[in-house]
């Protein structure tokens, strides 16, 4: 069975999904990033999904219980990276992931969650 | 054997007779035209198809029929482009019958007129063929217009780096709220803004359904990570969004464009005439 890899970047963990996503998958995922949160005290999550094309109803929940899960463990979870269909087909399927925040790219979620960035060097901020 | 004397006598007639018939075809298909189209154009048309039909219809022709009906349809494409009625655009092919009947009719010749019979259906079938085409072209044409409103009526446009505004005009239905949604998450992703107004000043009324396709909208972007401001609330919109009980939670409203721009500007810490690598 695939297993997610959860990087860490200072206070931050990241967690970028290249793989379609299967049950076993998410349940692991959930598992394995609990253990770390305590074992890393990290301030942060961030979930990447530029990578993934669909999600059903099962994915989309489980941004919502990692997000709460990781709250209770004091450390707040970003979405970064989602594409358009994929929004669409969550907010159809109704589901507005009310607890979690979300943002554009990795970059500007490791800033929404007040990460330390590289040095801005010439045009590090323009490449938007 | 009998195939070839079955129309013998119409064929021969057709071919010695070309021009005086091709003459009245024209004739008559110039009238229902009222002018507009000259009778030398019409020649050049009908003396196409004429030789066609002959080949075709008369002679056989497989090949010939295949181009009959790429002419036919041809003509009737560019008669329904052109605002023709589709009775004038079959006309232009029953018109023949009676250029044919009055030449058989002349030359008294009995068997002929059995020929004219089959004729006869062999043609209703190309007018048929002529009003299919038209009624197809037209469909066409109604749907590009439908697909070009429905861009015309949904741009995205860059206000500000990091700001983008979707001026909504008309009545939000679901398929216009799906191409909103698609085009403004599109232009998000490649403008990387970090908020977008969504302008209802042009939308006519906003009853439950209108509101839920906001809503929807303003999820959708917010799933990506962008804030959502709508603005351009009429007083009477306001009123009816109060009656109606709906609730905009969290999302930000504003009365006016500029007002919105304004609390855009200030959210994303942009100052006008400081524009990053302007």
């Amino acid at each position: 069975m695939d297993r997610v890899p959860i990087l860490k970047i200072g206070e931050v963990l990241l967690v970028s999904i290249q793989v379609d996503l299967q049950d076993q998958t998410v349940l692991a995922l959930q598992e394995d990033l609990a253990e770390r949160i305590v074992a890393t005290g990290a301030r942060g999550v961030i979930i990447d999904i530029t990578a993934v094309d669909i999600v059903d109803s099962f994915i989309g929940r489980m941004f919502a219980t990692i997000a709460s899960m990781s709250r209770l463990m004091d450390a707040e979870t970003v979405v970064v990276g989602m594409r358009p269909a994929v929004a669409i087909t969550l907010v159809e399927l109704g589901l507005s992931l009310g607890g979690v925040r979300t943002a554009l790219d990795l970059e500007k979620g490791m800033r929404l969650l007040g990460a330390p960035l590289p040095a801005a060097g010439p045009g590090a901020l323009d490449g938007r | 054997m009998t195939g070839a004397s079955d129309s013998a006598h119409l064929s021969t007639l057709l071919e010695s007779e070309r021009e005086t018939l091709l003459g009245r075809w024209v004739e008559i298909v110039a009238a229902t035209m009222r002018g507009r189209l000259t009778a030398d154009e019409l020649r050049v048309e009908l003396g196409e198809l004429y030789a066609l039909i002959e080949r075709a219809v008369l002679g056989g022709d497989d090949e010939a029929a295949g181009e009959l009906r790429a002419a036919l349809g041809e003509i009737s494409r560019s008669r329904a482009r052109q605002g023709f009625t589709p009775t004038e655009t079959a006309t232009s092919v029953f018109a023949l019958k009676q250029a044919v009947l009055e030449r058989v009719e002349a030359s008294a010749d009995t068997a002929a007129y059995a020929e004219f019979a089959a004729f006869s259906s062999r043609v209703d079938e190309l007018g048929l063929v002529t009003f299919e085409t038209y009624a197809a072209a037209r469909e066409q044409v109604i749907a590009d217009q439908m697909e070009q409103l429905l861009e015309l009526s949904t741009p995205v446009v860059k206000l500000w780096d990091g700001i983008l505004g979707v001026p909504l005009v008309g009545t939000l239905d679901s398929a216009r709220t799906q191409v909103v949604m698609e085009s403004l998450l599109e232009r998000l992703v490649e403008t990387g803004s970090q908020i977008a107004i969504l302008d209802i000043t042009g939308v006519p009324a906003v009853d439950t359904e209108v509101a839920q396709h906001l809503l929807k909208t303003v999820m959708a972007a917010r799933l990506m990570g962008t804030e959502c401001v709508i603005s351009g609330i009429r007083p009477q919109i306001a009123q009816t969004i109060v009656a109606l009980g709906v609730e905009f939670g969290e999302i930000a409203t504003k009365a006016t464009l500029a007002d919105a721009l304004a609390y855009a500007l200030d959210k994303t810490g942009a100052h006008p005439g400081e524009r990053t690598g302007a």
